[in-house]
């Protein structure tokens, strides 16, 4: 089976080094922040791949070069085999993929009526014609998220959060796509809000047969909607597996610090040894295998050297201490 | 009998379209070395509960009836002057974001000396060496020369821990912690957490934990209250309210949180959304949403009653069908 999305050793690397006038009086180098560094995974059609991290390890960063909103700064994407670049500027192509993002206060254009933003889309790829053709595929794409379809003579302001998601979905959907990048799409939601969403999505991708990039922090939410799994840490993907397996057996110290770090409704009254210390600057990562200043596993290699991928049953793991069969 | 009493507390702003009432005949109590979780989504009145409590309504909100009882003691009338000593004194406070509740031009080590020498008699050398020991309490290495670093030196996580100290420094009775853990990173949710956890515990506090997060609950609370809409649909030890939840509505909460232990096919699903204040149906607030829904549940409003060792506010625990 051919993926349909495919990311090869990608980096992007930000500049943020001070004004050159600045850093020549300061007598200081150029500075680069490795968002994204030497990444590779591939989604098979109508999976579901997550990546998961916490603030500043880079996932909202692949979300954007998976769309071609950054460009890489080494490495290739491929979308159904062709490179990103050459994908995007072919409107067949490039209206496969979309993308739903987080803030559903700030993704829809407050000016505008709901009809008029679902239709922008078909609009621009001339997916229908005439205006009754047009308000028609509107009304079918607002009914199948939820929604009714007199809803799209309202403005964004007149509904809540969890139907706002909806309006994006159904923006995202009047492509007609096959991948939807998903950036922390239930992160601003209630709860009950939250699982009506979820639910939604997986429809959807049953019924249409989509394929999604899913990105969350939640490790629970990503256990509901994932076939594959990829954990992040300062922009290296440190574990990368099925998602059933990374979840009963998590190899990655990192990865069994975010499983025993979340708070369960099935750990009452649960004590815990937290892990210490915090996610390093990316600006300025430590040496070797970046999580040894907070693994209780480093060891001198560990802090000198860069561990490769391991694979273990099935799941890439980048970790010296599982090489070496130290865990 | 108990530290806190909340009886029957009716919070309303007037608005030019009329009284919204935010808050409707809340009632809740807190013992003495007790953790009660109060859980909900947003705009369920969970936070202004908390402010309520330590009179930080922001005006016109008003307390319209009801009592805030601390220590035996009516605090709900007091003047602003009078409530000064119990605020940070008697009850402490932790907010979100530790960046907005710190000074930004204040060392932290001051901050802490002002505190404790608002509420505490304290001279200047005591209340330094106070404040190095709260830091290191809290777990901020290095703690005699942090002392005397400002807050944009701190990290996230760091931050809250300073505000930890900051709300404990005075040894207050009850804390009032809204939201403590949501703006951090889940590593270190784990670490605030447990700090918070072991510090109540070791000072023999009483805490508010204000979440919308059922999980840092089911950890950290004895019991929890559910708000919804304003008032408490049920209230009771946390493993009753999470393993055998009376209301419909925790019942629907409970089932829409995804967990780690194991992968459902399909969430459950609550349809529909809270109703905004001032918008509320008459009779039970959950009615249009419930699926259990009654004749009499859209006349008649439900009162909290006992259901197993919780109560619930659900016509049908009235009326034994359970």
């Amino acid at each position: 089976m051919t993926a349909v999305f495919e990311a090869r050793e990608v980096s992007r690397h930000f500049d943020v080094s001070r004004p050159f006038l600045q850093r020549i009086l300061a007598g200081e180098g150029r500075r680069l922040l490795r968002a994204v560094d030497e990444v590779s995974f591939a989604i098979a059609p109508g999976a579901t791949l997550s990546l998961v991290g916490e603030s500043g390890c880079g996932k909202s960063t692949i979300a954007r070069l998976a769309v071609g909103l950054y460009t890489p700064s080494a490495g290739e994407i491929r979308f159904e085999g062709q490179p990103i670049s050459t994908a995007r500027a072919q409107p067949a192509l490039r209206r496969k993929m979309n993308m739903i993002f987080q803030d559903p206060y700030a993704s829809l254009n407050p000016r505008w009526r709901v009809a008029d933003i679902v239709a922008e889309p078909l609009k621009a790829f001339k997916l229908a014609t005439g205006r009754a053709e047009i308000a028609d595929r509107v009304a079918q794409l607002l009914t199948q998220v939820g929604l009714s379809a007199r809803d799209g003579e309202k403005y964004p302001h007149e509904f809540s959060g969890g139907q706002r998601q909806r309006i994006s979905i159904a923006r995202a959907l009047s492509s007609e796509p096959e991948f939807l990048v998903c950036d922390e799409p239930t992160s601003a939601l209630d709860v009950s809000v939250q699982a009506q969403i979820l639910n939604l999505m997986r429809d959807l991708q049953q019924k249409n047969g989509l394929t999604y990039l899913f990105i969350s922090h939640n490790l629970a939410v990503v256990r509901h909607m994932s076939d594959q799994l990829g954990v992040m840490y300062l922009g290296r993907i440190v574990e990368q597996g099925p998602a059933e397996s990374i979840f009963r057996t998590p190899r990655h110290p990192y990865t069994r610090l975010l499983l025993d770090a979340i708070p369960d409704i099935s750990a009452i009254g649960r004590a815990r040894i937290p892990v210490g210390g915090e996610v390093p600057s990316p600006i300025n990562p430590p040496s070797g295998c970046t999580f040894h200043p907070r693994c209780a596993l480093a060891n001198d290699r560990c802090r000198a050297e860069k561990p490769m991928v391991t694979a273990v049953e099935g799941v890439d793991v980048m970790c010296h201490a599982v090489a070496e069969g130290r865990v | 009998m108990a530290l806190l009493d909340v009886i029957d507390l009716v919070v309303e702003f007037p608005t030019r379209r009329g009284i919204l009432r935010a808050l409707d005949e809340v009632s809740f109590s807190i013992e003495a070395g007790e953790i009660l979780g109060v859980v909900g989504e947003s705009g369920a009145g969970k936070s202004l509960t908390g402010a309520a409590i330590i009179g930080l309504l922001e005006p016109p909100g008003r307390v319209a009836r009801g009592q805030i009882v601390f220590d035996g003691k009516r605090i709900d009338r007091l003047s602003q002057a009078d409530m000064r000593p119990i605020r940070g004194r008697q009850i402490g406070a932790i907010f979100q974001d530790p960046l907005t509740t710190l000074d930004p031009l204040m060392s932290v080590g001051n901050q802490l000396v002002e505190t404790m020498q608002t509420h505490l008699k304290l001279t200047d050398r005591e209340a330094r060496a106070r404040a190095v020991q709260w830091l290191e309490e809290v777990g901020i290495p290095a703690a005699a020369e942090r002392v005397n670093a400002y807050p944009h030196q701190f990290s996230g996580g760091m931050r809250q821990r300073v505000v930890i100290a900051l709300a404990l420094c005075a040894e207050p009775r009850l804390v009032i912690a809204d939201e403590p853990t949501t703006a951090l990173d889940v590593s270190i949710q784990a670490q605030i957490i447990t700090l918070l956890k072991r510090l109540t515990a070791s000072h023999g506090k009483s805490v508010m934990l204000v979440t919308h997060d059922m999980g840092v609950i089911a950890e950290t609370a004895d019991r929890v209250a559910v708000m919804y809409a304003g008032r408490i649909a049920e209230i009771g030890p946390v493993a009753d309210v999470v393993r055998h939840p009376h209301h419909p509505y925790t019942e629907g909460l409970m089932g829409s949180i995804p967990s780690l232990d194991a992968r459902v096919e399909r969430l459950q699903q609550i349809d529909g959304a809270m109703p905004r204040i001032g918008a509320v149906p008459n009779g039970c607030a959950f009615n249009p949403r419930c699926k259990y829904v009654m004749p009499r549940c859209l006349t008649e409003r439900p009162l909290l009653l006992k259901a197993g060792d919780s109560l619930a506010a659900c016509l049908r625990v009235e009326e034994g069908s359970r």
